[in-house]
């Protein structure tokens, strides 16, 4: 007698354990993928999974067996022109071992292990780099809370739902719809009975044709239901995020020829991480990307990122910039405003007092927080020096010196102190 | 299938199964089964949803496996398979167990079900039960129990010593699983609640036995004469794990016993590697014959039967050698077309099989499978009954490849020649002990660096593979000391030597 036990509900994610061995074991690999994937992602598409592919070669597990040579005598079927002697050239790569072309069918390179990271995971990865506490990533990493609000009604859902007044005056409206033609020659008829009435009699055949036809009519009419399941309609409600008010965040950058690959790459986490942050805490987010070297321009991400100029540096002509736009597009009424700038320090040095004068009349009155990130391996430049009075004077002007990109954190710190408080 | 028959009404007409369904169809299949003389465990099915169906197949179908990351590799890519469509995962796993327990997925509809049941809960079934090689390698009534004890074995290991050491441990032990095996020697039957009492005075008893070996106070005499000529071990080994876990110098006791788990379970899956051929062949024979005698019988319908023959059209499709999907020889198809060979070779005979197979034809066709699948693996099942009919079917033909010519000879095709030559090649692919490089443990420097050599014995001059040169490095992790590998010849001349030194002390 046979047992037929039902396992569906028991042992979910069985796999969940090795599945994070595995990712644990190839950490390496999986982060040199990520750091390519951040390459190419946007700033503002950092939250969610991503396609991992990492080289066979690095998770395959190596095992005893017979190389390519000697000789060796195989069978295969569906032979048609050979015979017994036939001497054929040898295929090419390989001894027709019939093993090969293993990960053809999967669509990839044969020469990587694919294999998708979930939303969660990948955060997991993209923060390990920076060091975060995990109350940070903790709050990084979840979802903002929703409440259910009205959107309309729809044609299914809960009972306790169901909407009357609509409800019944769809079932108005088909009614109406439905009998209509009916009762249009009900009243037809019925002119036309009561003028046969008065030349034919009640026993008169035209006369019981036409009393069947009312009859057939009304039943009709009384057969189209008062109200129908078609007729239901429900309230129905959605997810909405919590509304908060609107966020701006400023992105500047110094694409002078002294700003590497590398340096821009510090700085692309650095903003990713503070957009990453904004989108937890405002709902609806814009960022204008400034860039500059002598001259400043709002440019696309694309440009922000890549492009590379050469010649000097004047950081004020960006900060001009940035407070023009403020003015003209985002009031501060409306707006929360964000900055995050990112530079080697370089800059001409009479421009820096202009600097100062700009952060502290124009811009930092506006703001709710403004970070500057140097980055260089040097000695601090000029304008470190003049922003230091910058930052005693404000309390959410935080400046950092970042070397590598574990040292993106302590940026950050500040900022969510202010938040817990 | 005459209408006669059709007496039955059929058990459903739908293609959802229920657990009444699931439970009316195993009824029938099971009687049937009985009637063809079937002997089986008793039987367990499980409904699962895919995720698990996934984990079962990512842990080499094993029920309860210890965790480790390569068992996560096969799921993360198994799950994108899936996932993109490019893989069913409608077939069979079973437990060679007892009771032996086979997995159907939720997913499937009622006629996948029920071939499930009659292909793996009484095909493989019976195959596990009857089998020589699994009734005298395999324990089914305590497999469960001791994949368990193992599991919970390595959990304690990784919160005692961490989980980055019993990963490396595992690491090499996997490197070496083929080779954890005893080929001629029966193991002793395994128990759960033995192995965890043996497992502590191993401990102690292990360790004690190692340090007899590596006993480091010289006596004279000794170091004079014997050890230049003894050579230890006196015979060379082709357990290399086995060998590992008694004498390798340095390991802890809980590594030796992780050691053991390995090739304990390697041990367990031997016989499978073995009979890949005939247990699929058996299997689908059976649900091939158990189907249609419900069809025979009128308890299924016309629509159940083409769901069922498409899939099994599938399952023993084989595409000819320059076909794109060719990757070898199908062992569903070659396998269920032998069965089915060998039951008209007993009941419909024409000349040709009364001259090749004298003893079975005209025999009882059932009688004569089942001594078939009791006495055989895949090498020997292939040598005895593969029949001229069925090498002209697959127009089957053997191929000579030696690298020292230019060209690949064809040795023999399916014609009267040709039949004796394709049967013994074909019987020979299916040699574990040809495709697996032949390696053994040779010798251990044991008075000396305390160095292992193991030496691989060329077989028709095919050399080692290169990952020869990081498998040792496992090797070398295991035993602790500097390792060799010697590749000899036929002519008994080391060609090729693979060396690892010993690992950095941590």
């Amino acid at each position: 007698m046979a047992q037929i036990v039902d396992r569906r509900l028991n042992g979910k994610n069985k796999s969940a354990v090795n599945r994070q061995k595995f990712l644990r074991r190839f950490r390496k690999q999986i982060k040199k993928s990520i750091e390519n994937v951040i390459a190419e992602r946007s700033v503002t598409d950092l939250d969610k999974g991503e396609r991992i592919s990492i080289p066979k070669k690095d998770t395959s597990e190596p095992f005893f067996h017979h190389g390519q040579g000697g000789h060796r005598e195989m069978v295969h079927p569906g032979n048609k022109e050979f015979q017994q002697g036939d001497s054929i050239p040898r295929p090419q790569g390989g001894s027709g071992q019939g093993e090969g072309g293993e990960a053809s069918d999967t669509g990839e390179g044969e020469d990587d292990f694919v294999f998708e990271l979930s939303r969660e995971e990948f955060l997991q990865f993209f923060f390990e780099d920076l060091e975060l506490p995990n109350l940070v990533k903790t709050k990084l990493s979840t979802i903002i809370e929703t409440k259910k609000v009205r959107a309309g009604h729809t044609s299914e859902g809960n009972p306790s739902n169901i909407n009357v007044v609509r409800s019944l005056t769809g079932a108005m409206g088909r009614r109406m719809a439905l009998r209509g033609p009916y009762k249009k020659e009900l009243k037809q008829i019925e002119i036309e009975l009561l003028d046969l009435l008065k030349r034919h009699n009640e026993s008169d055949q035209i006369v019981i044709d036409l009393r069947a036809r009312i009859k057939h009519l009304e039943n009709k009419i009384k057969r189209v239901p008062f109200i129908d399941s078609f007729d239901l309609r429900y309230d129905n409600r959605i997810d909405q995020p919590i509304p908060t008010t609107q966020a701006v965040m400023f992105c500047i950058m110094d694409v002078s020829g002294s700003m590497g690959r590398e340096e821009k790459d510090i700085a692309k986490r650095f903003f990713m991480l503070l957009y990453l942050f904004l989108t937890r805490t405002y709902e609806k987010i814009q960022i204008v990307f400034i860039s500059h070297h002598t001259v400043a321009s709002e440019v696309d991400e694309e440009t922000f990122f890549y492009s590379r100029e050469t010649g000097g540096t004047v950081v004020s002509s960006a900060l001009k910039l940035m407070a023009s736009i403020i003015n003209d597009r985002y009031p501060t009424n409306d707006w929360n405003i964000y900055a995050a700038q990112a530079s080697d320090g370089d800059n001409w040095h009479n421009d820096s007092k202009i600097c100062i004068d700009l952060l502290n009349n124009k811009i930092m009155p506006y703001l709710q927080y403004y970070s500057y990130i140097e980055i260089t391996p040097d000695q601090h430049q000029n304008l470190w020096e003049e922003y230091i009075n910058v930052q005693s004077n404000w309390d959410n002007f935080v400046m950092k010196k970042i070397e590598k990109i574990s040292d993106i954190y302590p940026v950050f710190r500040k900022l969510f102190e202010k938040q817990d408080a | 299938m005459s209408e006669s028959l059709k007496t039955n009404l059929p058990i459903s007409e739908t293609s959802e199964w229920t657990f009444d369904l699931i439970e009316k169809y195993h009824c029938e299949i099971e009687r049937i089964a009985c009637n063809f003389g079937l002997s089986t465990y008793p039987v367990q099915l499980e409904i699962i949803t895919a995720e698990q169906m996934m984990d079962a197949y990512s842990s080499v179908g094993m029920p309860v496996g210890y965790s480790h990351w390569t068992f996560g590799k096969e799921f993360v890519s198994t799950e994108k398979n899936y996932k993109r469509g490019q893989m069913g995962l409608a077939y069979e796993i079973v437990i060679n167990s007892d009771p032996c327990i086979a997995y159907l997925m939720e997913e499937n509809s009622l006629p996948m079900q029920a071939l499930v049941i009659a292909h793996a809960a009484y095909g493989h079934n019976s195959f596990f039960k009857n089998n020589y090689l699994f009734t005298t390698w395999t324990s089914a009534d305590s497999i469960i129990d001791y994949l368990l004890f193992a599991k919970n074995y390595i959990a304690k290991c990784e919160t005692q010593y961490g989980e980055e050491a019993v990963e490396d441990i595992l690491d090499s032990c996997h490197a070496l699983k083929n080779f954890g095996v005893d080929r001629y020697k029966r193991p002793p039957k395994l128990s759960m609640q033995e192995e965890r009492n043996r497992q502590k005075e191993r401990k102690d008893y292990l360790q004690s036995q190692v340090n007899e070996l590596w006993r480091t106070i010289p006596s004279k005499e000794q170091t004079n004469s014997d050890s230049t000529k003894l050579r230890y071990p006196s015979e060379p080994q082709e357990n290399i794990l086995y060998f590992i876990e008694k004498n390798a110098p340095l390991l802890e006791p809980w590594q030796r016993e992780i050691v053991r788990i390995v090739r304990k379970i390697s041990q367990y899956f031997y016989p499978q590697r073995q009979t890949q051929v005939m247990n699929e062949g058996w299997a689908t024979f059976w649900h091939y014959t158990i189907l249609n005698k419900l069809y025979d019988e009128g308890l299924c319908t016309n629509g159940f039967m083409m769901e069922f023959l498409q899939s099994h059209t599938n399952v023993v499709a084989q595409p000819a050698f320059d076909n794109p999907y060719y990757s070898g020889i199908n062992p569903y198809a070659l396998g269920f077309n032998m069965m089915t060979d060998i039951r008209r070779i007993c009941e419909t005979p024409t000349n040709e099989d009364r001259e090749w197979f004298p003893d079975i034809a005209d025999s009882d066709w059932n009688e004569t499978m089942h001594f078939a699948m009791k006495n055989f693996k895949d090498e020997s099942f292939i040598g005895q009954y593969l029949s001229p009919k069925l090498i002209r079917d697959f127009k089957m033909f053997a191929i000579s490849d030696d690298d020292r010519n230019r060209k690949i000879d064809v040795s023999a095709i399916h014609n009267y020649n040709g039949y004796q030559k394709v049967r013994s090649t074909l019987s020979a692919q299916y040699n574990l002990g040809n495709n697996e490089p032949n390696i053994q443990v040779y010798s251990v420097n044991a008075k000396g660096d305390r160095s292992l050599t193991l030496r691989h014995t060329q077989h028709l001059r095919r050399p080692l593979d290169n990952s020869a040169h990081e498998v040792i490095k496992h090797v070398a992790r295991l035993w602790g000391f500097d390792v060799k590998i010697e590749s000899v010849n036929e002519a008994d001349k080391v060609v090729k030597t693979f060396t690892c030194s010993a690992p950095k002390s941590k």
